[in-house]
């Protein structure tokens, strides 16, 4: 369907439009591509009588409505700008665009962006409002995929409390005023060669702001200027890795695909990483088994903070940054690396020789990865570990530098920065989308806290900030100007393998703001060009008017340029032996800093959807408690919430600790990204005040991780919330594991008592003596073999039956591979983004009142039934959404028949009907029903009514309500079938629907369709011996069902 | 004429006595103490304090109900997964007390008890009240409780019908059923005395507003025949209804399929529980009754004894349906079941609860073997307060536990009520003391022409003893 | 006690200016149930016909006394009982297999045994309410006026007397013979039922 609503785009008259462009000066504001062309109909509409329209205002039809709230919040953002220009915003659909039909979303290919690397992207946009973010199929960072940021990033764009307008020293002002200010500096520099000129920018791969960026520190402008880069949370490392390894600044892809055996040194690449979504997809692959994988991949972790990585690992083992350092070491020797620093110590464990033998067996399809945390040496070592396995050019490539980097002598560190500022060099400083003031290494006195009595910042005459919020950088600083969200705006950006994307809009700046790319122009031309044309300067090339309107054409339309990826790039392996090793530090505590699972940086506090959203590993929300192993617990006498008091190198930072199984000892991982408050300037309802401003401890040496911490109890207690209430299985046959092994031996993975991973034939005993819910133990056949047959001696009730018999229309159906699954909780977002699903706060969550629809259940392997989870034990996730059952409980119990079954076998709920006496959340066995106790969903705020799907209705208090499986997308499809198939039948073809949760799944764990078309891979997947309904003892016949978990434990180590 | 006949009115007829009627009664005697509890005797401080107290629990329901209906259920601590709390346990809990009333009065009377006579009436008014207590609950207790008439059957051009397989809706029929049925027995039943009211009323208002419920009873033997009848029908339906009522609010719970609920055995031993509660209420409120209004020789010891039996016997099926759940569990040998049953209830979260509830209900009730203690008025007092505890407990136990910790372990979770749960409670104690202070003074708490009928009845037994002469002889 | 009869006698118009027309009958008092039981067998085996007795509490064999044969409340109730279930079950059959026939757990749309308890509540609740009416509508109650009423202390039907009236709309009845008779009853006093 996307393909023929993704191609209008192209299908307007560009050239006219870029003609417009071209002649145009000042900033440009559109809301349809009708009023850039300047179609004659269109002037006219925009100036009507104001009568006319004021009749249509007040007309409640959908269409118009939506022009009224988007009239408000425009205006809201017009006014507190002081752009008095109501009429370039607010434009009704009085001839609708060609291919808008109301109702019918269009979906338009563009990029995401994370730490400046782009991800592909589709995004449904439902008139004129981008409602839903989608992965591109046809991009290779994407694969189709989305993650968990990216699903969240539309909240991000309708966020009421982002930036509304360009401040001066915290004053409203107007974009004029800054021009005019900008212009006057720009002279001022001129005359300097722009010696006082300091740029501030994350990682920068956007070829668009890499070439602005190279004009304005060319000769022509200021030669002078530096351009410092900075992330909290980046690629610093790995690329200062490859250069001292290479010598030479390049970008090394690895391809998970070709490999057998994976060793990570640390590095969660599951969730870390611009390849990040491919590389899950990859794993998932090789971890299946099949004709087409015959030996599967193999997976080795050691980490010492537990992630999803280590959790989808076949084996790991929690150790401290420096063993970790000293396993790459081991390696390094074992497998030939000669020319090592001496004070490379090395890691003495019976396991590390297996390893060992395991990477040689399979020379050059191994891979080892050293995670960001490491610092450049052992990511050198590491490329050197690669080449003496022989991975260069299979699982490992080296290309061009997709990065973009400043030309030599101009480029600097935050610290050189923070110096510079210190001995009055920068007269004015660009913070381009940073906010060092928050997340700066502590000890450089961005923030006003430590030494510093006030911010670094108020050192420099002028300081512009360009952001998304009004953040604790804009409060310090001389200008501030509201950023476009990537949704609102023109730009290009590179995905991990140079492959570039056209970023374009789906709507005009919400807030009136402005892109990196604008400020530049400005600086160069004197004036800002519209980023538009901007991004279209640089990729017109020597292209003629009509190849690049072609070209342009297509790039938007497949979301990726053409052959613009990276070429490859030969490297030689430098000596190692003269590279620094980092040197141990002392102190019992080594104190670890990651980036928060959901939050991420921080760049995400105010984002409702991922404060709620369980951390994958503890399932707490809201929060990040200091995470530590259950020995030191033990030793520091501390539970669950008790308050630690941390005390490095003179900073105190006071945080409630949580107790996870599979951490390393005596180490304590502090997560970035929450303690932003208002007094330090921090503006966001949603995020201020809640968590811990772990970037106090945070130093340049201490980046990642470092010893000497105090650690000291306080005896003090506060509330941290988990959403999952038992962290093991008690001996219940929830999730399946078995082995590759076992899977050869019988492909039926039986019930694992204790969910430990064991021997198949024991699994099968221990499950009979249990009762477990094995098939053939109970005689019920998971996934309905004879669905026909009623199940107490009765046929199913027409029309229902004849549908369940597969004689006709549709039999939906789920099926969900734990193999595959990751825990990376993309679905979930993409869930609550499909659904309306509200944001009900911690003290609701704490009360057990959380409204995802789909939930992730984490679960420890344990020893035996009461066993508590050891040191180190597996983990595995279990998505649960709701089942659809065939003899559905909560339905028998409802006493208005607000829920109840469809003929398609969904089980349905009628939010009207619903009075909510809660009798079904009570009789669900899986409990997947969420109930409305107050008023949850925000009817109030305009700018969030913008994001709602429109075919999904938002509830009211008193209502229960649970998964759909996205009932209006399957309506959607089964009305398209209906009108094409010439009798009627509404049968979608097998795989020709997705749930929300399904498309954002990296790994395609969740599959989902009809299952009366034989050939859908739902039904295939139903006819997998793996295949098996939870609870399935209870006979509630689930449509959604499981594929047991099979890994592939070296036996050497096991044994 | 009036004081001429008033005189022969105080001639003295009937003339009875016996262990479950002390004194020594007649006709009059028993008229004249009942109704002029209602008619004659002034507002007592003690009365007036009660009432007071009771009246202002109910103001505090009403705020805690407003507060409800503003800002939503979530004012309570129910959540998921232990989405039925405080509104669940007392809802049972209040049915279960109202079941004693309709008991008393229809199967004792069935069973020909005549010591039932005495305490039926407030019996009943206690079972009318405790029902009106319960019934609150379902409709407070819905997400949207505006919209409660959506359970009614009511044909409307959607062809929206209740949907009749949910127990909830077994709930509404039988509830419904039960509260009118006992209104409607307990009505018929005041009938004559309401006619005895508006006869010796004085005040001609007072006398107009008994003379109207009265409608106009002339006590026609043709009446008291098809009367009788009606009664004793009455009295015959209600006790299947009775048994029906707590089997269909144990269905509530044994239909679910949740470990804890799905279970055979509640039906009988909901009904035992609640005969056990009942009796329990009932003892509460007749001991300081009694002893208050002087109607020892009406409620005598003799009745406390056997309601203490009654509670002996109950107590000891509840303590058997118990041990039946953990037996079943075992036997059953079904992971959850067991799980909830053997583990979970002694040694979970809430083992506080369970083992406060075998304290009160299985431990406390052996004590009623001894004669001594149930003669002993005091101690008989508290044992029925420590039941009435107990029973609610159980209900705590049944609903909150099953709940809190179900199938997946993952979405175990923890259940406690709020400070507007204990409002709503007490605030229904309020509302439920209210009306029986109320009652107590606007009606004749004891059912004077039964009691007559009883001083007949005994008076007849006297007369064939003693082979005395015929009656028509002693009129003068 | 004769006297108190002429007290009765001068307090009423000469009996023999008495008509039917406002005579509502001739009511005697007694003291004991069983009296007035004797008193109504022996009146009915006199002949008359037209009468009843009114005491406070119901008195074995008074009705039966007076001729009083079958009163139809079971009857009622039977039917009341069997319509209510009927309806019931209809109702939920109507409802979940024709009006509106929806998919529930996979159960059958008509599955009876769920229907049971419902058919059960609504049987018992018919048969109260026509227990219930039926005898308040047999009786004629409730009726707002009723000449027995004018009796001299008739409030004590409701406390501690027993009374028999015979009815001035029998055939057999005379003021003086009935009082005659009456008075040979052992009746305690008797006195005249004005409309």
């Amino acid at each position: 369907m996307s393909n023929r609503t993704r191609s209008d785009f192209g299908s307007q008259d560009l050239s006219e439009l870029r003609r417009k462009l071209a002649g145009s000066s000042g900033p440009q504001y559109w809301r349809s591509l009708e009023e850039l062309a300047g179609t004659e109909e269109f002037e006219r509409y925009l100036h009507r009588e104001f009568p006319e329209q004021a009749a249509e205002w007040h007309d409640p039809v959908g269409r118009r409505q939506f022009l009224q709230l988007m009239g408000a919040s425009l205006a809201l953002a017009g006014v507190s700008g002081c752009v008095v220009r109501p009429e370039d915003k607010i434009v009704p659909y009085v001839k609708a665009p060609e291919h808008v039909v109301p109702g019918k979303p269009l979906y338009y290919a563009s990029a995401a962006v994370q730490e400046g690397y782009g991800s592909g992207i589709l995004v449904e946009s439902h008139l004129g409002r981008p409602t839903k973010v989608e992965g591109n199929p046809s991009h290779p960072a994407s694969l189709g995929a989305t993650d968990l940021f990216t699903q969240a990033s539309i909240l991000n764009l309708y966020d009421p409390d982002r930036s509304q307008s360009v401040t001066l020293n915290g004053h409203l002002t107007s974009w004029d005023a800054l021009l005019n200010a900008l212009i006057d500096l720009r002279t001022v520099q001129l005359a300097k060669k722009g010696a006082g000129v300091r740029f501030l920018t994350g990682t920068v791969t956007s070829p668009t702001v890499a070439r602005l960026m190279d004009q304005v520190l060319g000769p022509k402008f200021f030669p002078q200027a530096r351009w410092h880069q900075y992330e909290p949370v980046g690629h610093a490392n790995r690329r200062a890795g490859i250069r001292l390894a290479t010598g030479t600044d390049a970008e090394a892809v690895h391809h998970i695909d070709k490999a057998d055996v994976v060793v990570s040194l640390d590095a969660d690449f599951l969730s870390w990483g611009p390849s990040k979504l491919r590389d899950a997809r990859n794993l998932a692959i090789r971890r299946e088994p099949g004709p087409e994988n015959k030996n599967p991949i193999r997976l080795y972790v050691v980490e010492p903070t537990p992630s999803i990585t280590g959790a989808t690992a076949d084996h790991r083992w929690p150790l401290s940054s420096e063993e970790i350092q000293a396993v790459a070491a081991t390696l390094a020797r074992a497998v030939g690396v000669s020319d090592l620093p001496s004070a490379a110590t090395e890691l003495k464990a019976p396991w590390l020789a297996t390893l060992v033998a395991d990477l040689q067996k399979s020379k050059g399809k191994s891979l080892v990865l050293a995670g960001e945390t490491q610092p450049p040496a052992i990511h050198a070592l590491v490329h050197a570990i690669n080449q003496a396995l022989g991975n260069v050019g299979q699982t490992l490539t080296y290309h061009e530098p997709v990065a973009a980097l400043a030309p030599e002598g101009q480029s600097g560190s935050i610290s050189e920065l923070a110096d510079d500022i210190r001995a009055g060099r920068v007269e004015a400083l660009f913070i381009l989308g940073n906010n060092p003031v928050y997340d700066a290494p502590s000890e450089l006195g961005f923030a006003a806290t430590g030494a510093e009595s006030s911010s670094l910042l108020l050192k420099v005459p002028t300081v512009v900030h360009l952001g998304l919020f009004n953040d604790e950088t804009a409060q310090v600083s001389t200008w501030h100007i509201p950023e476009a969200h990537f949704l609102e705006s023109w730009g290009d950006v590179r995905a991990f393998d140079g492959s570039a994307t056209i970023i374009q809009p789906l709507i005009a700046p919400l807030y009136g703001g402005r892109t990196a790319s604008e400020v530049l122009s400005t600086l160069i031309d004197g004036t800002p060009l519209p980023s538009r044309s901007l991004v279209e300067d640089t990729w017109r090339g020597n292209r003629s008017d009509s190849d690049f309107t072609a070209f342009w054409t297509k790039s938007l339309h497949d979301g990726v340029i053409a052959d613009s990826a990276a070429k490859p790039k030969s490297v030689s392996l430098k000596p190692l032996a003269d590279i620094s090793w980092p040197k141990a530090g002392t102190g019992k505590y080594e104190l670890l800093f990651r980036p928060d699972p959901t939050i991420w940086d921080g760049s995400h506090s105010n984002n409702g959807w991922l404060q709620e959203l369980p951390k994958p590993m503890t399932r707490v929300v809201w929060d990040n408690p200091a995470l530590i192993s259950k020995k030191t617990a033990d030793q520091e006498g501390l539970k669950d919430g008790d308050i630690l008091k941390l005390t490095l190198n003179g900073r105190i930072l006071k945080v409630p600790v949580w107790v996870n199984p599979g951490h390393a000892e005596d180490a304590i991982t502090l997560t970035l990204g929450f303690g932003r408050s208002e007094d330090a300037g921090y503006r966001g309802r949603v995020g201020a005040g809640v968590g811990f401003d772990t970037y106090s401890l945070r130093t340049q040496n201490g980046f990642w991780s470092t010893r000497g911490v105090l650690v000291e109890k306080t005896g003090e207690n506060y509330p941290l919330y988990s959403t999952q209430g038992h962290n093991t299985m008690v001996g219940r046959d929830l999730i399946r594991t078995g082995t590759h092994a076992d899977y050869a031996h019988d492909p039926t993975i039986g019930p694992t008592p204790y969910g430990v991973v064991m021997h198949h034939e024991a699994a099968g005993d221990h499950g009979a003596a249990n009762g477990h819910g094995h098939a053939e133990e109970t005689g019920i056949t998971p996934h309905g073999a004879d669905p026909a047959k009623g199940l107490i001696g009765f046929e199913y009730p027409e029309p229902y039956r004849r549908r369940n018999d597969g004689e006709l229309g549709n039999r939906w159906g789920m099926s969900i591979n734990l193999n595959a699954c990751i825990g990376c909780a993309a679905c979930v977002v993409a869930c609550q983004a499909e659904n309306n699903i509200p944001v009900v706060g911690k003290d609701q969550v704490g009360r057990g009142r959380e409204m995802h629809w789909l939930r992730i259940d984490r679960y420890y392997a344990t020893e035996s039934r009461d066993a508590e989870p050891s040191a180190n034990p597996a983990t595995h996730f279990q998505p649960i959404p709701c089942m659809h059952c065939e003899t559905a409980p909560c339905e028998m119990v409802c006493p208005v028949e607000a829920t109840s079954h469809s003929a398609e076998g969904l089980n349905e709920m009628t939010y009207n009907r619903c009075v909510g006496t809660r009798y079904c959340s009570n009789n669900c066995p899986y409990k997947v029903r969420r109930f409305n106790f107050f008023q949850y969903s925000d009817q109030l705020t305009e700018s969030l009514k913008l994001q709602r799907n429109p075919d999904v209705s938002v509830r009211t208090r008193g209502v229960m309500e649970k998964c759909t499986y996205c009932v209006q997308r399957l309506t959607k499809a089964r009305i398209e079938a209906q009108i094409k198939s010439p009798d009627g039948n509404d049968a979608v073809p097998g795989d020709a629907v997705a749930t929300a949760c399904q498309q954002a799944c990296p790994t395609r764990a969740i599959v989902f369709g009809n299952m009366n078309d034989r050939s859908s891979a739902v039904a295939k997947a139903k006819e997998d011996p793996r295949n098996y309904s939870l609870l399935a003892e209870l006979n509630t016949r689930p449509r959604t069902t499981y594929l047991a978990k099979l890994t592939n434990p070296n036996t050497a180590i096991e044994a | 004429m009036a004081q001429v006949h008033s005189t022969h009115g105080h001639e003295d007829n009937g003339h009875a006595s016996s262990e479950i009627l002390g004194g020594h009664q007649s006709y009059t005697t028993v008229t004249d103490t009942i109704a002029d509890v209602v008619l004659k005797r002034p507002l007592g401080k003690a009365w007036l304090f009660g009432f007071a107290i009771s009246f202002a629990l109910l103001m505090m329901f009403l705020f805690a109900v407003t507060n409800l209906l503003v800002r939503g259920i979530g004012i309570w601590g129910v959540n998921i997964p232990v989405g039925w709390g405080f509104d669940i346990v007392n809802f049972v809990w209040w049915i279960g007390i109202g079941h004693a009333g309709t008991l008393i009065s229809a199967i004792l009377l069935l069973l020909k008890q005549d010591w039932r006579t005495s305490i039926n009436r407030f019996a009943e008014a206690m079972t009318l009240f405790a029902v009106a207590c319960a019934g609150l609950y379902p409709l407070m207790h819905m997400g949207r409780p505006w919209l409660f008439y959506w359970l009614m059957p009511l044909p409307n051009t959607m062809a929206l019908w209740p949907q009749f397989r949910s127990p909830l809706e077994f709930d509404v029929f039988a509830v419904s059923t039960y509260a009118t049925v006992s209104l409607l027995f307990w009505y018929v039943g005041l009938i004559p005395d309401l006619a005895t009211l508006r006869d010796r009323a004085t005040n001609p208002l007072i006398k107009k507003l008994y003379a109207i419920p009265a409608l106009g009873w002339r006590g026609s033997a043709i009446h008291w025949h098809r009367y009788r009848t009606a009664y004793l029908l009455l009295a015959g339906i209600a006790t299947p209804l009775v048994v029906s009522v707590h089997t269909i609010v144990a269905l509530d719970f044994t239909i679910g399929i949740i470990p804890g609920w799905h279970t055979t055995v509640f039906p009988p031993y909901f009904v035992a529980g609640a005969i056990f509660s009942g009796f329990a209420m009932v003892a509460t409120l007749a001991i300081p009754l009694r002893s208050y209004f002087g109607l020892k020789d009406y409620i005598t010891d003799k009745h406390l004894d056997n309601m203490a039996k009654v509670m002996l016997v109950t107590g000891l099926i509840v303590t058997y349906g118990y041990m039946i759940e953990g037996f079943m569990a075992w036997y059953g040998a079904n992971t959850y079941e067991r799980y909830q049953m053997l583990v979970d209830r002694p040694t979970g979260a809430y083992k506080h609860d369970w083992w406060l509830l075998i304290l009160c209900n299985c431990v406390m009730t052996q004590l009623l073997w001894f004669k001594s203690i149930r003669n002993n008025i005091i101690l008989l007092w508290l044992i029925s307060l420590v039941i009435n505890v107990g029973m609610w407990l159980e209900r705590y136990v049944i609903v909150v536990i099953s709940l809190h910790s179900d199938f997946l372990p993952s979405s175990w979770g923890m259940y406690h009520g709020t400070v507007w749960d204990y409002m709503t409670f007490y605030g229904t104690i309020g509302l439920f003391m209210t009306l029986m202070f109320l009652f107590v003074r606007i009606l004749p708490a004891i059912s004077i022409a039964e009691m007559r009928e009883l001083v007949h009845e005994l008076h007849e037994r006297d007369e064939a003893r003693t082979q005395a002469t015929p009656p028509a002889a002693r009129t003068v | 006690m004769s006297d108190i009869a002429t007290i009765h006698e001068s307090s009423h118009s000469p009996s023999s200016a008495a008509t039917a027309g406002e005579v509502y009958g001739l009511i005697a008092e007694f003291i004991e149930p069983n009296d007035v039981v004797r008193a109504a067998r022996r009146a009915y085996r006199a002949g008359y016909r037209k009468m009843d007795g009114y005491s406070p509490l119901p008195v074995a064999g008074l009705a039966e006394a007076i001729g009083f044969k079958k009163n139809r409340v079971a009857t009622l109730v039977l039917i009341g009982g069997v319509t209510g279930a009927c309806s019931g079950m209809f109702m939920q059959w109507f409802a979940s297999t024709v009006h509106y026939p929806l998919i529930i757990a996979g159960r059958p749309y008509a599955s009876w045994p769920s229907f049971v308890p419902i058919t059960f509540e609504l049987g018992i609740l018919f048969a109260a309410f026509s227990a219930v009416f039926g005898m308040l509508i047999l009786n004629g109650l409730p009726q707002h006026y009723h000449p027995i009423f004018n009796a001299p202390g008739f409030d004590l039907a409701s406390q501690n007397r027993f009374f028999l009236c015979i009815e001035a709309t029998d055939p057999k009845f005379h003021l003086t013979q009935t009082r005659e008779f009456l008075e040979s009853l052992g009746a305690r006093n008797i006195s005249l039922v004005e409309h």
